[in-house]
């Protein structure tokens, strides 16, 4: 089951690439990147059935570092939005030349 | 049986992972979200992960899920129904680029060398016997609180950090 769960693991962060660079919804790109790192978790998971326990204290700590990203994140989307009235990225021109 | 779980668990997670990416409105995003984390928990149990597929369905798909849930409602961005996807042409190209990274990856697990090829049982039955002994939350807890105590301390200041940034950049400015 490692190499199935590996597989899985590729192609859920593929899928999660994919969303990160093809939408414009700023919420939607965070969800694809929760995505991402779940991906990654299932992998550290996996490997755990054949390295040791290690990789799931690993995922247990990527977890909590999500949930802080999480916040952090959102609340910038709220205070952007306040300022342009969007999430669309495409609309955060500020830094671009 | 294990293995049938293994795919039914697999199907759903890759389709809603899709369905994150296409979904037209963002709540319709974030329920296939949970769908997706869900499968992945269930996942976690047929790995033999029990306490981080708990942990799993109560911090991810229950309150991280609930927080974006509370910003697209609190932004009113529930009614907006077109899908922001790039162009035909650049999603096309993106699909196409993902895909081929999707298609190396799973060369280099699967191919000869690949890490396919661990032997995944010979630890796992230590593994098995050391969670019967200690249980779920202690085959976590041991290691956690012994070779781990600093970056989990850390992990707790990190946490304080975020909640004080959180407020800080989300509050109304006070003039």
């Amino acid at each position: 089951m490692l190499t199935q769960a590996l597989v899985l693991s590729a192609i859920l962060f593929a899928v999660g690439t994919f969303g990160v660079l093809a939408r414009r919804n700023a919420i939607i790109m965070f969800l694809c990147i929760e995505l991402q790192l779940n991906a990654v978790n299932l992998a550290l998971v996996a490997f755990s059935r054949a390295v040791g326990i290690d990789g799931q204290v690993f995922v247990f700590f990527v977890m909590t570092v999500a949930a802080a990203e999480a916040a952090v994140g959102l609340a910038i989307i709220i205070s952007i939005f306040r300022h342009y009235e969007t999430v669309n990225v495409d609309a955060f021109n500020l830094l671009k030349w | 049986m294990a293995d049938i779980l293994f795919f039914v668990f697999a199907a759903v997670s890759v389709g809603s992972a899709f369905g994150v990416v296409l979904a037209r409105s963002p709540v319709g995003s974030l329920l296939s979200m949970v769908s997706t984390l869900a499968s992945v928990a269930g996942i976690y149990i047929l790995l033999e992960a029990h306490f981080l597929a708990a942990i799993q369905v109560m911090v991810y798909a229950g309150a991280i899920m609930v927080l974006f849930l509370f910003v697209i409602m609190l932004l009113n961005l529930g009614h907006d129904y077109q899908r922001d996807l790039k162009g035909w042409a650049a999603s096309l190209i993106l699909f196409g680029v993902t895909g081929a990274m999707a298609g190396v990856l799973a060369t280099r697990i699967v191919g000869p060398g690949g890490a396919g090829e661990l032997d995944a049982l010979a630890n796992a039955t230590a593994l098995d016997a050391e969670l019967m002994e200690k249980g779920a939350v202690g085959i976590i807890a041991e290691p956690l609180f012994t070779r781990f105590v600093v970056p989990f301390e850390m992990v707790g200041i990190l946490l304080l950090v975020a909640i004080v940034g959180a407020l800080v950049l989300a509050k109304r400015r006070v003039s």
